[in-house]
């Protein structure tokens, strides 16, 4: 198992700085923060403080969404997701904590889209790996890995935020 | 009744049938999805996609329509396809057998029937017979079982009172005929409820009353003192073959639930019936339509609870706890 903690500050600085970045370049007007739960949410957090964004922050619970439904079936305990705001025409900020195969986000969309139709969705991660499944990349990310096939990265939090990479 | 039916092998839940063998854990777990299933309606689209693709049969050979609208409601939120079977003008009218009709169903590749029967264990026999990759959902079963009438007021008591083991709770009316009450004092005594009562004249309580694990009362007033939910039962006046009461107008005089009556309760008690509602027979309409009255929020959990029940029962059975991003 290798530690990340001490990175995850700087990686949040390059999302941050990426982000900024990209609100200029796209043109954000008064954009929507969206985190995907748990981890993405834990990030979100921090980002739209740091940001400064006047609206409130939403969390979304994808397992509704999911492809492997028929598989894995439905967790016991769903926080719903939270969208304190209409999403109709908005740009909005979406962000996970780690993008790998692609799904999540895909499911993100799905989600997001039954809320409304917004007009931008920039996706931000806190790190990116290899392995993905369908094509989804991200606008900003904070860092990137190569895995093995055996290894997964995860982010345990809210405080203190911390990466670590597992070998199933 | 074969109570195992219900699960399957690996011990997911198959079928839903009754409440009789299902663990305090279960009861809990289709609550807590159904919460998360009520912020579904807070979409502009109100749908979620976790069905898409399975064919679910509303199979009612009895009539109704809060239940059977909500079953549908809740199938379509959840995406799937839903076939609404008319048994007055099906061929089981015209003399096929049940097993035929449901043969035939089975090979247009559905993957549910939700089944409402006048005849106690309908639900079960189907169980028993269908193909294995079809469930089946109890929709009410004779006098016998209407498990997710339970579970949609479960649901609501836990919504409005929260923690079961402070609550005292009174279903009022029609013990006898009910399979709404049956289910009910299953599901209360397994969530710790702390007091169950059951209040109705002698000729409107099962033999075995006492055996259910509830208190018994003859009298409306005692019956209610100081409970936090008052469950008042319809009067079924279709299931009634035999000379159980004088009259309506005498049962509303003994055991109808007006605001006199109301009082006896605890003041924040609330109001609950799983509907129709005989209005002036078993219940007052200004306690029907009054503060307390939580009747119309049952009929929006319903769909919730439903939609909980057939996604349980038709999803997988991994460890859902994360997955791959």
């Amino acid at each position: 198992m290798v530690d990340f903690q001490l990175s995850v500050e700087k990686m949040l600085d390059r999302l941050q700085a990426g982000l900024v970045a990209e609100i200029t370049r796209r043109e954000l007007r008064d954009p929507l923060m969206i985190g995907i739960h748990t981890g993405g949410g834990w990030i979100a957090e921090k980002l739209h403080r740091r940001l400064g964004l006047h609206e409130p922050l939403g969390l979304l619970n994808i397992s509704f969404y999911r492809d492997d439904f028929s598989q894995i079936g439905i967790h016991p305990r769903v926080l719903p997701s939270n969208l304190p705001f209409r999403v109709e025409g908005r740009d909005i900020i979406l962000i996970d904590d780690v993008l790998y195969t692609g799904r999540t986000i895909r499911a993100a969309l799905n989600e997001i889209f039954d809320y409304g139709r917004p007009a931008q969705i920039v996706l931000g991660v806190l790190i990116e790996r290899d392995g993905r499944q369908i094509p989804v990349q991200a606008d900003c990310i904070g860092g990137r890995i190569d895995l093995g096939p055996d290894e997964k990265i995860k982010l345990s939090g809210p405080d203190p935020l911390a990466l670590s990479i597992h070998c199933s | 009744m074969n109570k195992s039916i219900q699960f399957d092998a690996t011990g997911k839940l198959r079928h839903f049938l009754t409440i009789d063998g299902l663990s305090r854990e279960l009861l809990v777990r289709i609550m807590d999805v159904a919460e998360s299933f009520s912020s579904v309606i807070d979409q502009q689209v109100k749908k979620v996609p976790l069905l898409r693709g399975k064919t679910i049969v509303n199979l009612f050979f009895e009539n109704s329509t809060r239940t059977r609208n909500t079953f549908e409601l809740a199938a379509k939120r959840l995406s799937a396809d839903v076939l609404n079977v008319n048994i007055a003008t099906s061929a089981t009218s015209k003399g096929e057998s049940l097993l035929d009709t449901i043969r035939n169903i089975e090979a247009m590749h559905v993957d549910m029937f939700v089944v409402r029967h006048e005849a106690s264990g309908a639900a079960h026999f189907i169980a028993r017979h269908v193909a294995p990759h079809i469930s089946v959902v109890n929709a009410g079963d004779g006098s016998h079982s209407h498990p997710t009438q339970a579970m949609l007021d479960m649901f609501t008591i836990r919504q409005c009172k929260g923690d079961f083991s402070k609550l005292k709770v009174a279903i009022v009316g029609d013990i006898l005929h009910s399979r709404v009450a049956r289910s009910e004092i299953l599901a209360l005594n397994l969530l710790g409820t702390a007091e169950v009562r059951i209040v109705a004249p002698k000729t409107l309580l099962p033999a075995d009353a006492e055996g259910l694990g509830v208190k018994v009362f003859h009298d409306l007033d005692q019956g209610l003192a100081d409970v936090d939910v008052v469950i008042m039962l319809r009067l079924q006046k279709e299931r009634m073959s035999g000379a159980f009461l004088p009259s309506e107008h005498e049962y509303f005089t003994y055991f109808g639930l007006t605001g006199e009556r109301l009082a006896k309760a605890n003041p924040k008690a609330i109001v609950m019936h799983p509907g129709p509602i005989n209005r002036g027979v078993e219940i007052d309409s200004r306690v029907a339509d009054g503060p307390q009255s939580v009747i119309l929020q049952q009929v929006s959990n319903g769909i919730a609870v439903r939609m909980a029940v057939m996604s349980m029962v038709l999803g997988g059975n991994g460890a859902a706890t994360g997955g791959v991003a």
